[in-house]
């Protein structure tokens, strides 16, 4: 019951600010629309609407971690925090009513993303619900990044980190704006050992059906996921302590 | 019936003792205003009752509940309303109320009928539906006021509830704090002189983590033989006061 209040407050003050609603939602739909109409008028293999969808998706998460880490960050600088400390809620509660809101967000995310692709060329598949559940590690991963930037920085920090660096590094090393085999050397390695790559590349590879092509990524993604997941509620429980 | 009985309640910060064998029995239905110069110890002693952070000894039971043992039960008794505003931005008044009420277990239905009685009781209907964040400084402060006794708490911790505001407002939430008397405990701290005096049953003062003196605004001013309750505190909570 307080976990269920305490996050259902959280989705409505993560909804109810309007650069999150136009972040989260408008610039993937944006970018899906961009990249397809280049697409249109110089046909690029990477462009293509059933390669550039998952890779959109992946990135319109780096919003969602910088919106639940900005919330979280901001929260804790607030006196409603202190208030928070005083009530009977418990840190799982805490913890659990960030993310709770934030899981069915990032779903709905990358269905709108699928359902802006479809007018573009995509194939109504069954496939698709597949890599909405593959996507599902990276919803977490995402999360966990927001929930761990939050805990451990302040507001302006968060926004510097998740808003430039996270959202550029999952652009960058996604694989979804160039071929990263094309640098190659370091950047390809880095790409390689970073989960972002790995969670498009499975999203890929559920669309087009290759089922045995989604595990070898996927384990990557659920490995940093869960790692991630692990060290932010270490982060947000220490700070939690700290705070008070 | 003691709602608040400290027994050598200790906090030290290094080497620095913050709080230094406070012993204080406040009881049921009492307002009591906590009184001391920035660093005084006021602030450590409201975070250690109501549970933010734990003594370094000695202990506080809060209606017969030990802030050491049973943290979680004492967070059922209790209610704070912070120096700052503490409200959610971007709920409105309503959901404000409601979100509070449930955190302390009430279910959605009983929450709401607590959140309409909370609304006219505080004046706030009219403003319901407005987000927190569009609210006035003196609007807010009612708010937050109001959450934190919308749990209909045994002990409330008001810590410096009129602070910046405007002197109606100021007023307006004397006569609400003062309404409370005798049914709620509550604790306050302020740097007001005339609002303690005001509104306290009894009043203790602390200077450099040690209560120096309790008793009612008139006692006290007779202890040091002042005419004005604010020569009063300076003479009490100034350096070397030891009535």
């Amino acid at each position: 019951m307080r976990l269920l209040a305490f996050a259902s407050r959280n989705g409505k003050e993560i909804l109810r600010d309007k650069l999150t609603l136009f972040f989260g939602i408008g610039f993937p739909v944006v970018l899906l629309l961009l990249l397809s109409a280049i697409q249109a008028n110089v046909p690029v293999t990477l462009f293509a609407v059933e390669n550039l969808t998952p890779g959109i998706a992946v990135f319109g998460l780096s919003f969602l971690a910088l919106f639940s880490g900005l919330l979280i960050a901001k929260d804790r600088t607030t006196a409603l925090m202190q208030r928070l400390f005083t009530s009977p809620l418990r840190p799982s509660e805490f913890i659990f009513g960030y993310i709770l809101p934030l899981l069915p967000m990032a779903v709905a995310q990358s269905i709108l993303c699928f359902l802006v692709a479809l007018p573009l060329g995509l194939s109504l598949s069954p496939r698709i619900l597949l890599v909405l559940a593959v996507l599902l590690p990276a919803d977490v991963l995402f999360i966990a990044l927001g929930l761990l930037c939050g805990s451990v920085f302040n507001d302006k920090q968060v926004g510097g980190i998740c808003g430039a660096l996270l959202t550029n590094l999952s652009a960058w090393l996604s694989g979804t704006w160039f071929d990263v085999s094309l640098v190659g050397g370091v950047f390809e390695t880095i790409a390689d050992l970073l989960p972002f790559c790995h969670a498009v590349e499975a999203g890929r590879a559920a669309l087009c059906g290759n089922f045995s092509g989604i595990f070898p990524h996927l384990w990557w993604v659920i490995g940093y996921a869960a790692a991630l997941s692990l060290i932010a509620i270490w982060a947000f429980t220490k700070k939690l302590k700290s705070d008070a | 019936m003691t709602a608040i009985e400290t027994k050598a309640l200790t906090k030290s910060y290094g080497r620095r003792l913050a709080v230094d064998h406070l012993d204080l029995s406040i009881e049921e239905g009492e307002l009591f205003s906590l009184l001391g110069v920035n660093g005084a110890g006021k602030s450590t002693t409201i975070k250690m009752l109501s549970c933010l952070t734990a003594p370094t000894s000695g202990d506080a039971l809060i209606h017969g509940r030990s802030i050491v043992k049973e943290p979680q039960k004492v967070k059922e008794l209790i209610g704070v309303s912070p120096q700052e505003t503490a409200v959610a931005p971007n709920l409105t008044v309503r959901e404000n109320l409601e979100l509070i009420a449930r955190l302390y277990g009430h279910d959605k239905k009983s929450a709401r009928r607590e959140t309409e009685e909370f609304l006219e009781s505080f004046d706030l209907t009219g403003i319901a539906r407005d987000k927190a964040r569009t609210l006035s400084g003196g609007w807010q402060r009612r708010l937050s006021i109001a959450l934190a006794l919308i749990s209909r708490p045994k002990v409330l911790f008001l810590d410096e509830p009129t602070l910046g505001l405007d002197v109606l407002a100021r007023r307006e939430l004397w006569q609400t704090i003062g309404q409370l008397k005798g049914r709620v405990t509550v604790i306050l701290t302020t740097h007001y002189m005339e609002e303690a005096q005001a509104l306290s049953d009894r009043i203790g003062i602390l200077a450099q983590g040690r209560l120096r003196a309790v008793g009612t605004a008139a006692a006290l001013m007779e202890k040091t033989s002042t005419s004005s309750f604010e020569d009063c505190f300076i003479a009490l909570a100034g350096e070397g006061g030891t009535h």
